[in-house]
């Protein structure tokens, strides 16, 4: 039961930390001065989140464990993320179509978690979805913004959902942790948010006069540790202060 | 991109009580992204409970060539200020 809850806090927190650190690669590189700050303000809501979630998780693991051992001192197959989240910067309009796609989930998502019988990952929850709420604003109006926008912003906006799109499903993929702690009253049943998920994200790109992509196959293996190419090098870049200079701080 | 934005000016109230102060300007497509992003610049080390925007083009201002016959007249005028009346020991705070 602590080893189920364990790995289930880090399936939550490594989504958060992995998006953190997507985001946090755009600063200085946005846009716009204003967006640049809205999507760092963004990646250190999460950063936030995810410490939360870890110092919980290094508790639970007793010993010395540190958050920053659970952040940084991983390997690859370690980190349970979902494919979404670490998929590249490609453009501004992949930035925000997997921020949407992201924020649509971790909203419905925290919205359970408040209600969960583990208090500590409630209060975390009641924390969190006020940060989310405004993620999901700022991301679902510039999928409005783009999609609705000039002939290159739709079509940038399509290619990037079109994309994205595969990886959608493994956010309502339950492992046998998520199942266990479903049972505990502590998980969320992710399956029950499924059906939402997929009507407010559809209205959305209705309203943005994008085409919601019909392919019925999905990527999945995120949540198993097994991960797209892009989670390597991204670790390289998190890790490497702490794999060149072994408990160094600041 | 960015060219096209137009420039806004943000008004942040700090805090319930107090009057909305200018507190800058940014860039942006429309009202609502004015106050996401004044929002996001202005705003994210907790300075406000209420934010206005205005198109920086709406604010009519007075020209700082036109200083001199504006204000400096108001210089020498110091019988404007209320300060020559004898007060009553009864009245305080004035």
């Amino acid at each position: 039961m602590k080893k189920d809850l364990y790995k289930y806090i880090l399936g939550i927190a490594d989504n958060t930390l992995i998006l953190g650190q997507r985001l946090g690669e755009l600063c200085g590189h946005g846009p716009s001065l204003e967006t640049d700050i809205a999507c760092t303000n963004i990646s250190l809501d999460l950063f936030g989140q995810t410490r939360n979630y870890y110092q919980y998780a290094a508790q639970i693991k007793g010993g010395n464990t540190t958050e920053d051992d659970i952040a940084f001192l991983r390997k690859e197959r370690e980190y349970l993320n979902v494919l979404l989240v670490e998929q590249l910067n490609t453009d501004f309009a992949y930035v925000m179509v997997r921020q949407f796609l992201f924020d649509v989930y971790h909203l419905l998502f925290l919205r359970e978690l408040q209600k969960s019988h583990d208090v500590r990952l409630s209060a975390i929850a009641n924390k969190a979805v006020k940060e989310v709420g405004y993620h999901y604003r700022f991301s679902s109006d510039w999928i409005k913004r783009l999609g609705d926008g000039t002939e290159e912003s739709h079509q940038r906006t399509q290619n990037a959902i079109d994309d994205l799109w595969t990886y959608t499903n493994e956010l309502f993929h339950q492992t046998d942790t998520d199942k266990s702690m479903i049972q505990e009253g502590i998980g969320v049943d992710t399956l029950k948010l499924k059906e939402e998920y997929y009507k407010r994200v559809s209205e959305i790109l209705q309203k943005a006069t994008l085409q919601i992509p019909e392919s019925k196959w999905f990527q999945k293996g995120g949540k198993e540790g097994i991960h797209t190419e892009h989670l390597g090098f991204l670790l390289a870049d998190l890790q490497y202060m702490q794999r060149t200079y072994p408990n160094m701080e600041w | 991109m960015k060219k096209n934005w137009p420039l806004w000016e943000v008004f942040v109230r700090s805090k319930n009580g107090l009057e909305h102060r200018h507190f800058g300007s940014l860039h942006a497509a429309d009202s609502e992204m004015a106050l996401e992003n004044a929002r996001d610049v202005y705003t994210r080390r907790n300075e406000g409970v209420s934010i206005w925007v205005v198109e920086s083009k709406n604010i009519t201002a007075t020209n700082p060539e036109n200083n001199g016959e504006l204000f400096e007249p108001a210089q020498d005028k110091v019988y404007r200020h209320p300060t020559f009346y004898d007060l009553p020991d009864e009245i305080k705070h004035m």
